[in-house]
């Protein structure tokens, strides 16, 4: 603190120690990096759960190669984990979290966040909550088989001695400390260290995203930390919050847990958009279209979220008149967000596009979400939600959203700004193996569960066989399961490529991809404190091929008289913040 | 189209069909116009065909227009899509009519138990018959009346196109009319502990003699 206006150093000096430097350490570009590999590294463990329930659903009774056969019980607690895991310990650090740190102090043109040593606890806890919940699989009494949702009564008086139910709820309410933490961190970093000259509307996309995503997250888990410690309370000190013999009413905790569970979703989201729209301007060098435009319906969008949650709940036992309302709510989210991929859309439109790897991971992002996003309305819509409420199509919608924000988009922007993390460049033919078998196998995943859905599948049944209308669709259970084993293999070339060029790969530069924002301005891998003077911001964050300049891009802190084609820019285009 | 659906086998199952086969032709137009207009421009505006980008910040209404112009007509259609889906949902979960037949379904872990009227025609009276499967006549209205015994379970019938949670602590009412005899499996679709998958029942489906000789018989109904 203190340094509320900016760009000035207070870093310090660079740490020496090799635990101060890499383990306990306050500098934002080794928490991001913290919380990237250990996202990753729970990503590995959500696939292979998933690996592991899916082969049970293809072929059901028989051993699992690597794992054995898979009990009832275990079964719920491999898809309640695996849910878990990746919303809470994969998507949440990598998106908001690992690049959000990496991302927001060099965006705004500063050393370090407002509050480095809450950003090292906030990693800490975090990684404290990792352990618990990978531990709760083995807690004693049995592990968490509840579902990700937690509902009760079966989390509370249906396994009363599941220790595990207790670990796991524990582990979301210090992963959900973390991010408090890390909200806070962001927002205040956002709002007052951005670099001189640097109004809120010269931010580049990627940290508006991440400061409507922080304060969504910020105003809806409070109600959730709120049922998750009535649910502790319910389960160990004879409490009746959701116990209708005591006068309780379980819907209170579904209606606490999507008040937050909806919102995360575009939590995630926002992020992943922000990051999809910094690559597509590099890539197609034009600016982005409609910047403006997509910060305010990211805004609406926002607020919109907080009154959609009963969507999950039309045929939950909720008043039906309810139902419509929530149903319009929710289909009418479709506007903003349509805004923003067109915007995006636009934003090729009429470029000169400089084919990459990182612009190639962002266009399959937004061509496989479309699918998700389109598919959301078939669920949002409450008269078809009767039939596919709680069934495969709504598992297949889901995983072509979040697949798409968790997995694509965090790889466009590790594929962008892996130089600026290492200051090297990923292998581009490693690269392209890993997108195309990823796209590949993640539509061979997943296309067969929306059929599966339609044709009746419900969810989270360990054995589809066991029921007359799905036995037709066992072929397509195999063909899902095989789509999951080629996207776990599929990640391999990733690692070979991620080890081999951290250590070999060609060197990078301060801006590889030519790009405008500060982020870029800066040396890669950038040093303790960042940038080597103090940035002075001059314009707007996306000033690609402007008319009457021979160069196709002017970086924010770029002087004028330093541009390449020489006289100034037409001052609409510069956007000089006062 | 929505293809893999399980055959209809309720009045209303037909009006579900039809109103996700109209979100799935509304969302498939723009699906596909969304991919061709992303992919059309990394194609026509490749660095070979297009040497230099064009400034288009789109800060003025002229080329934001390209944008809110079909924002405007996602509005429309999905105005038309909740206008329609409004409307299903009110026939199949707002109006529920009196049942020809009415039954109490008890859902608990990891099953279904049915009670039948009974003699004296009122359900939750001492003469109520008990049924492990769920027996009725085509062609007339059967309603439910729901309640569990210890968890959040569901009541779901892939063909009748119904799927309805069970909270502990209410009765939840539901109805359908089912129109084609038949062999049917009543599964719980809410994960309910260990024996959720296995948690089914049968819907027993019958012509109407048929079905009245069985309630006769067993005192099902008066």
């Amino acid at each position: 603190m203190g340094d509320a206006d900016g760009g000035h150093p207070m870093s310090g000096p660079a740490p020496t120690s090799f635990w101060r430097r890499y383990v306990f350490s306050t500098d934002h570009k080794v928490i991001a990096k913290q919380y990237l590999f250990t996202g990753v590294a729970m990503a590995f463990v959500g696939g292979l759960l998933a690996y592991v329930f899916r082969s049970q659903l293809a072929w059901p009774g028989e051993p699992v190669p690597g794992w054995g056969p898979v009990g009832l019980d275990e079964y719920n607690a491999l898809v309640t984990l695996h849910g878990m895991i990746m919303v809470f310990w994969v998507a949440m650090p990598v998106l908001v979290a690992g690049f959000g740190n990496l991302l927001i102090p060099l965006m705004v043109g500063t050393d370090d966040m407002a509050f480095p040593r809450l950003n090292m606890l906030s990693f800490w806890i975090f990684f404290l909550s990792t352990l618990l919940v990978v531990a709760s699989f083995f807690a004693p009494g049995g592990p968490p088989g509840t579902g990700w949702t937690l509902y009760p009564p079966l989390s509370t008086s249906g396994m009363p001695g599941a220790w595990g139910v207790d670990v796991l709820v524990l582990a979301v309410a210090l992963e959900f400390a973390a991010f408090l933490m890390g909200g806070i961190n962001f927002l205040t970093t956002a709002i007052n260290k951005r670099a001189r000259g640097m109004g809120m509307w010269d931010l580049p996309l990627f940290v508006w995203e991440e400061i409507i995503a922080s304060i969504v997250f910020m105003l809806s888990v409070g109600p959730l930390i709120a049922g998750a410690l009535m649910l502790l309370a319910d389960r160990h000190f004879g409490t009746g919050f959701y116990d209708p013999r005591a006068g309780g009413d379980p819907l209170l905790f579904q209606h606490l847990f999507w008040f937050f569970g909806h919102p995360e979703v575009y939590v995630l989201l926002l992020p992943a958009l922000g990051i999809v729209a910094e690559i597509f301007c590099a890539g197609a060098r034009k600016t982005l279209f409609g910047y403006r435009t997509i910060v305010w319906a990211t805004i609406v969008a926002g607020l919109l979220s907080f009154i959609v949650w009963a969507h999950h709940q039309f045929v939950a036992g909720i008043d039906p008149r309810l139902a419509a309302p929530f149903s319009l709510t929710t289909i009418l989210i479709s506007v903003p967000f349509s805004i923003t991929i067109f915007a995006l859309i636009a934003t090729l439109w009429g470029g000169s596009i400089r084919f990459s790897l990182p612009l190639a991971w962002a266009v399959a992002m937004v061509a496989e979400f479309l699918l998700g996003g389109v598919t959301g309305i078939v669920n949002g819509s409450a008269a078809a939600d009767i039939y596919v409420h709680d069934s495969y199509f709504v598992v297949a919608h889901f995983h072509y959203t979040l697949v798409p924000i968790a997995l694509f988009a965090p790889l466009a922007g590790f594929y962008f700004w892996f130089p600026k993390m290492t200051g090297r460049m990923l292998d581009a033919r490693l690269g392209l193996l890993h997108l195309v078998a990823t796209v590949v196998f993640f539509n061979v995943t997943f296309l067969p569960q929306f059929a599966l859905g339609m044709m009746g599948m419900h969810r989270r049944i360990a054995n589809p066989a066991a029921f007359e209308f799905l036995r037709e669709g066992m072929p397509l259970q195999e063909l899902s399961t095989v789509g999951v084993i080629g996207l776990l293999v599929s990640q391999a070339p990733f690692v070979v490529n991620l080890v081999w060029s951290w250590l070999r790969g060609p060197v990078a530069g301060a801006n590889p991809w030519r790009a405008t924002t500060l982020d870029w301005q800066c040396p890669s891998p950038p040093p303790h404190g960042n940038f080597e003077r103090e940035v002075v911001v001059r314009r707007g964050p996306y000033v690609y091929s402007p008319p009457g300049s021979a160069e196709d891009f002017v970086p924010q802190d770029a002087p004028d008289a330093e541009r390449a084609g020489g006289g100034a820019v037409p001052s609409p285009l510069v956007q000089p913040a006062e | 189209m929505p293809h893999h659906l399980p055959e209809v086998a309720s009045t209303f199952a037909p009006a579900i069909d039809g109103h996700i086969a109209l979100i799935y032709v509304v969302c498939g137009v723009w699906l596909a116009a969304a991919e061709i207009a992303l992919f059309w421009a990394l194609f026509r505006y490749r660095r070979g065909a297009s040497p230099r980008a064009a400034w288009m910040p789109a800060d003025g209404a002229r080329q934001a227009a390209w944008v809110l112009v079909p924002a405007a007509a996602v509005l429309g259609f999905d105005l038309f899509i909740e206008w329609d889906s409004a409307r299903v949902w009110a026939h199949v979960k707002e109006r529920t009519p009196r049942g020809n037949v009415e039954v109490r379904m008890t859902a608990r872990q990891f099953g279904f138990d049915f009670h039948y009227p009974g003699p004296d025609g009122r359900l939750g009276t001492t003469d109520d018959v008990a049924s492990r499967e769920l027996r009725v006549p085509a062609g007339r209205i059967v309603r439910l009346e729901m309640e569990s015994a210890d968890v959040v379970h569901a009541f779901y019938v892939p063909e009748l196109r119904l799927k309805q949670d069970i909270v502990p602590g209410r009765r939840i009412a539901a109805w359908f009319e089912p129109t084609r005899p038949g062999r049917y499996t009543i599964a719980c679709a809410e994960l309910c502990g260990v024996a959720h998958s296995l948690m089914q029942a049968p819907l027993l489906v019958e012509p109407v003699e048929a079905w009245r000789r069985w309630a006769t018989q067993t005192g099902a109904i008066r």
